[in-house]
């Protein structure tokens, strides 16, 4: 039996029918055909599903599609400018060589932006924090922490 | 070559704003028109007979198109490097991995579900896990098809007369050190989609890291499914993540096309991630007998070694391992005597494969520890040792590997700085320091008839670059250190090249992102592939600016003449003024790179790579007496990198190969009970998070390598070669307890402890 729900996805209202067991990756990912968000695991454990509901980082895979209601959401689709322009993490990201495949990026990008948004110059400690349950394996993490502090006050 | 401006510089890698924007288009991410799901059943045995196969209800569900099981593989059809392993089983089964049916549906939950309403018999037998236990005279086959559960290929390596050496030398160090199995956990999982057109031409779409070799699997595979004359095409998504993964083709992609082929539909299949841990292939375990021995001044008489690896129910390319695990065992550091063997062992566990650095890690791990055994024993600072025995350029070693290139000595020397060595050894305080070393092929590896990679060059009228390429991008960077050496040989900018790198059409061959060989290989390809459309193109523009080809230079995409710079026309023009007139022409180059390197001789003599890289890594480290943990205070990686075309490029490699080697050393194992493994989820299997990482320098060291390109030699797998051993020797510096089977954990510390306090009590 489907619902109708209604949020902020990407600035941008939608007015939907869910089905109540969908995830808000599979949603995402299925419905809205919106791939930046990646699954990794399905069960909360990797991070590649990150999003931002009202300023949390949330595994989506594990996010139920209803508790979107009245919320306000932000995938790595929002992050870009109108004018094509990246997100300042972004573009660390990309000068800081923080990305290789690429497959835990979108998650990595918002789990930290979600830090960033709350918290102008996070500690080193804070940074990891944010980031511990977003899995990498090409990078080693180093490069993904520098572009991260890049953005937050510079090193 | 002169002032270089693109080539050396740190610059982004040009796939990254795709991948950071979310607009990177996995396997995961892709659809074809019409589209099927497939899921794949496993045994529930490690090994059984099946007796009975009921797949009605499954097939009578609704959505489901097509069920297939064993008795549906045409011609007996078998894959794998000794074409061992049906892609759907029946009779028996020989591990938990084993697939013995598969659905497609027209989504995935149908199909799932399909899959609970199979219906499957089995007659369990009894199972050997143990390799040791597989080896004795009279077990039980695994194989009923093979003689012996020890495969048919006997690696050997003879050199000098190791009996003798032992008799002459003054210390001797023996021991037996063992590995466990370790998962690449690429975080895109694994998956393809297999799709017809309707003259039965196959397309496969895959995450594949050898295009050219899938192409041929699949094509051997159509043959023995009854499509003759057929064309196969590869077209590879954005991968997320190799590492050695996707180095051969597996039974889920036999599966997708012959589901596809049933169906007359395109069919997907995705890896779970509980199945990317059970059912792909992990690093060898392995069992390593080793003794090494040194003369009264720390000079090294002789190596022997004795290996068995655990080949698991069948055999990929990934049984090959012993071949490069070889390169240490025959040439780090200079060995006058070796002596090495090594059985590869069926048993019913999972099969393995390739993961970085291709079995040089187990080998390493035994060699650099028993070094510094050695050292103890002759009473020598574990530097001095190394340092003694150093490789050096110009050297041709036991296996006849010509060393034209060489800076280990650097590298031993930056760790030493670096970590205070000095200061820190010997105090068995608590803290400790250690170190060890490596080479790896740095030039290539020929291990297949071919190790060559094509480029094409065309450059299109408004002075555009195309490059076609055979290599991979797998996330290493390929596509932006091609782009480099192509811009720098051209006098173009980055951003006037566009890489095509992910279509068998399209692209030249090339064996693969294999070896540590992609900057070396798709990169002298891709220079050659430079310099002849540089010559076409100097050529025109000499005739249309009145100016001896010599005089002419091409900067940001406009050729000029040395002698009068106002000289001067665009790229684009000159080709416009080529194409556009009577029997004009479109410029095109190519070039095919095969370097120079031997396949091994019947005694595995030959200079299997061109250059050979060098490494050395060390760590401090704190050892917790009461919980054996063990803290990682500072880890220096030294590469000898022989010209590092993009060093932002290049410290990732190795900062990502450090954390990889940091996590097999001390945390890393895929535990398999009786054949079923207990922790297929990143909640049991613990790869390092962005708490785990220690103060870790990458040091890049320049040896210029002269066959390489601009000077480069390979670094994809060196990082995680040499870190389990360093990382062994400091436990063993802080407080005297050697950990000789990995990973090292707390627990194994402690009790070694404990051991080593009744000892002395």
């Amino acid at each position: 039996m489907k619902k109708e729900i209604t949020f902020t996805l990407n600035n941008e209202k939608v007015v939907v029918e869910v089905d109540p067991k969908w995830t808000l990756l599979y949603f995402l990912r299925n419905i809205m055909e919106m791939t930046g968000t990646k699954e990794g695991c399905g069960y909360g454990e990797c991070g590649a599903c990150t999003v931002i509901v009202d300023g949390q980082a949330i595994n989506s895979c594990i996010y139920p599609v209803l508790e979107a209601e009245g919320r306000k959401i932000v995938t790595i689709e929002g992050l870009m400018a109108k004018n094509g322009e990246l997100d300042p993490l972004q573009k660390a990201f990309v000068d800081e060589g923080a990305v290789q495949c690429g497959f835990c990026i979108p998650g990595m990008i918002m789990s930290s932006k979600a830090l960033l948004d709350e918290k102008e110059k996070p500690t080193e400690d804070e940074i990891k924090e944010s980031i511990e349950g977003n899995l990498c394996r090409c990078t080693g993490y180093v490069k993904i922490i520098d572009a991260i502090k890049s953005v937050a006050g510079g090193r | 070559m002169g002032d270089l401006k693109i080539v050396g510089q740190r610059i982004p890698k040009k796939d990254a704003p795709l991948k950071a924007t979310g607009d990177a288009i996995y396997i995961q991410d892709m659809k074809v028109p019409g589209m099927l799901y497939g899921k794949i059943l496993y045994s529930k045995y490690p090994h059984a007979r099946i007796v009975k196969i009921d797949t009605g209800r499954a097939e009578a569900l609704p959505g489901v198109k097509v069920v297939l099981t064993g008795a549906d593989v045409p011609n007996n059809f078998k894959f794998g490097f000794l074409k061992d392993n049906p892609p759907l089983k029946s009779g028996k089964v020989l591990s938990t991995r084993d697939e013995i049916a598969a659905v497609a549906a027209i989504s995935e939950e149908i199909a799932e579900e399909a899959l609970d309403l199979i219906e499957v018999e089995y007659e369990e037998l009894t199972g050997i896990f143990d390799p040791l236990e597989a080896m004795k005279e009279g077990s039980a086959l695994i194989h009923d098809e093979f003689k012996s559960n020890v495969l048919k290929m006997p690696w050997k390596f003879v050199h000098g007369d190791v009996e003798a050496a032992k008799k002459e030398s003054a210390f001797i160090a023996e021991d037996t050190f063992s590995t466990q199995w370790v998962t690449h956990c690429c975080l895109g999982t694994s998956g393809c989609i297999a799709s017809f057109d309707a003259s039965n031409n196959l397309t496969v779409y895959s995450n594949t890291q050898i295009p050219s070799l899938a192409q041929n699997d699949f094509l051997e595979a159509l043959k023995a499914f009854g499509l003759k004359k057929k064309r196969v095409r590869v077209i590879q998504a954005v991968i997320g993540g190799g590492f050695g993964s996707k180095l051969d083709t597996y039974a889920y992609e036999y599966i997708a096309i012959l589901l596809a082929m049933k169906a007359r539909k395109p069919v997907k299949i995705v890896f779970s991630r509980e199945e990317e841990f059970f059912a792909t292939s992990p690093r060898q375990c392995t069992i390593t007998k080793i003794s090494q021995g040194c003369d009264k001044d720390g000079r090294l008489t002789f190596r022997e070694m004795e290996m068995v690896l655990d080949n698991g129910a069948y055999t990929s390319w990934g049984a090959t391992t012993p071949s490069v695990m070889m390169v240490p065992i025959s040439s780090l550091y200079k060995v006058p005597n070796i002596k090495y063997t090594a059985k590869c062992v069926y048993t019913n566990n999972t099969y393995c494969q390739a993961f970085r650095g291709y079995g040089n890690p187990q080998a390493t791990f035994a060699i650099e520890s028993c070094l510094d055994q050695l050292a103890e024993k002759a009473g020598i600072d574990p530097l001095e040792i190394r340092r003694i025995n150093v490789n050096e350029s110009g050297e041709v070693t036991p296996q006849n590997f010509r060393i034209t290139s060489c800076g280990m000595k650097d590298c031993i020397e930056e760790v030493v700085k670096r970590l205070g060595w000095k200061d820190k050894i010997g105090k068995h305080n608590g803290r400790g320091v250690g170190m060890a070393s490596l080479i790896h092929v740095g030039g290539a590896a020929r291990v297949y008839k071919s190790d060559g990679c094509g480029t094409i060059i065309k450059v299109d009228d408004n002075g555009k670059v195309d490059v076609i390429t055979g290599s991979s991008e797998i996330g290493q960077g390929s596509e932006t250190i091609i782009s480099q050496i192509v811009a720098e040989v051209l006098g173009v900018s980055m951003d006037d090249i566009n890489v095509i790198n992910n279509d068998t059409d399209v692209c030249p061959w090339d064996v693969g992102a294999h070896a540590s060989r992609t900057t070396f290989v798709a990169g002298n390809s891709a220079l050659g592939a430079a310099k002849k459309i540089k010559d076409q193109i100097m050529e025109i523009a000499a005739k249309n600016l009145g100016e001896p080809v010599e005089a002419l230079e091409m900067m940001d995409g406009v050729i000029f003449s040395r002698n009068d710079k106002e000289k001067n026309i665009p790229l684009g023009k000159v080709l416009r003024k080529v194409h556009y007139t009577l029997g004009g022409r479109m410029l095109v180059a190519e070039h095919f790179y095969d370097p120079p390197n031997e396949n091994f001789d019947q005694t595995f003599r030959g200079n299997l790579s061109v250059a050979y890289a060098y490494g050395a890594h060390g760590v401090e480290v704190e050892v917790d007496k009461e919980t054996g943990q063990v803290k990682i205070l500072n880890y220096i990686a030294a590469h000898d990198v022989g010209k590092a075309i993009n060093p932002l490029l290049l410290e990732g490699q190795i900062y990502g190969g450090g954390l990889q080697g940091i996590g097999y050393a001390l945390g890393e194992r895929m535990i398999y009970d009786k054949g079923y493994l207990k922790n297929g989820n990143f909640l049991d299997y613990k790869m390092p998070t962005a708490r785990d990482i220690p103060p870790v320098q990458a040091v890049i060291v320049e040896s210029d390598e002269h066959a390489g390109p601009f000077g480069a030699k390979g670094i994809g797998e060196p990082g995680l070669v040499p870190t389990a051993p360093a990382i062994a020797n400091a436990i063993y510096d802080a407080v005297g307890v050697r950990i000789k089977d990995l990973p090292i954990t707390p627990e194994k510390i402690l009790k070694a402890l404990k051991e080593k306090a009744n000892e002395k009590g």
